[in-house]
């Protein structure tokens, strides 16, 4: 029988549209469970008028994206926090070049 | 499946008058689901009316089957654009279902297994639009397309019609469902083209 989920790879493209960084690769926590793992390995319901992503641990919804012809409705509320990964020239290392924001030097 | 031929299609009422602006006509019955379909035992199965005052009408599985049924023949119309026409269906009229039920709230929230929602003004549920269905083309309905039981409102776009039905809360205020707060109509009339929440 054909699964009636994908796995979340199935968000990249989608999100990919809306974040600059790829959220695919994300960790998220879900608010329901607290279970911590790749956006990739939720589960993703695309068979709707939406797509929906499920926590593989208790199946309660983490993300719901919507496209309209027009704008993208997007809920996180299913998700306590994602953690996305960012290459090495974030606010750190400017911090690290020009003293720490609002020192006094 | 009845398939008709052309030619009985072409003396029928003009298929296109039935088809809602935006929509395609298909012939099988796509199955949609946001998440997993739950499998409800009908020993364990219950359908309830939650009224504002705090007041519970529930029916057991066997007390639903009980009641005066009807059979309506319908066009469904679902919302990723396809509309399936003349569907037959066997449940009971929520009419059936409200006679005893005091209330004055304007809105519904119905709640399924599984935790679905989606709401409606109560009076679309009412004067003979609305069943709870069991039944599809003769045959028990299956759970991929809602069974044991799903809502049936045929008038508006079909994620109203919740599958796997567990109950009705009447409302005072208008509480938004599952689609209804990520970015759908709140209505949902196919005729108006109401998919989104700015049509």
């Amino acid at each position: 029988m054909q699964a009636d989920h994908l796995d979340g790879n199935a968000l990249a493209g989608p999100l990919a549209e809306i974040f600059a960084a790829d959220v695919s690769v994300a960790v998220s926590r879900c608010a329901a469970c607290g279970l911590t793992g790749p956006v990739a390995s939720l589960h993703v319901y695309d068979r709707a008028p939406g797509l929906v992503a499920r926590c593989p641990g208790c199946e309660e919804v983490v993300l719901r994206l919507v496209r309209s012809p027009d704008a993208a409705w997007l809920d996180l509320r299913g998700a306590v926090t994602l953690r996305i990964p960012l290459g090495g020239a974030g606010p750190g290392a400017v911090a690290s070049a020009g003293g720490e924001p609002g020192a006094d030097r | 499946m009845t398939t008709f031929t052309r030619g009985f299609r072409g003396r029928r009422r003009g298929e296109d008058d039935r088809l809602p602006p935006g929509q395609y006509l298909t012939e099988d019955f796509p199955v949609l689901s946001a998440g997993p379909t739950p499998h409800v035992p009908l020993d364990r199965w219950e359908f309830t009316i939650d009224t504002e005052a705090g007041q519970t009408h529930r029916w057991t599985w066997p007390e639903l089957t009980a009641l005066p049924y009807e059979e309506p023949a319908v066009d469904i119309h679902c919302v990723t654009s396809w509309s399936k026409l003349g569907t037959t269906w066997r449940g009971v009229s929520l009419d059936v279902l409200f006679e005893d039920v005091e209330s004055t709230a304007d809105y519904a929230l119905v709640h399924s297994y599984g935790g679905y929602t989606t709401n409606l003004p109560l009076d679309d549920l009412l004067d003979g639009k609305a069943w709870i269905a069991y039944r599809y083309e003769g045959e028990d309905l299956t759970p991929s397309h809602g069974g044991p039981a799903r809502l049936l409102v045929p008038h508006l776009y079909f994620w109203k019609s919740a599958k796997w039905v567990r109950g009705i809360r009447l409302l005072t205020e208008d509480w938004p469902g599952f689609w209804e707060t990520a970015g759908y109509h709140n209505y949902g009339d196919p005729w108006r083209e109401q998919r989104y929440a700015d049509d």
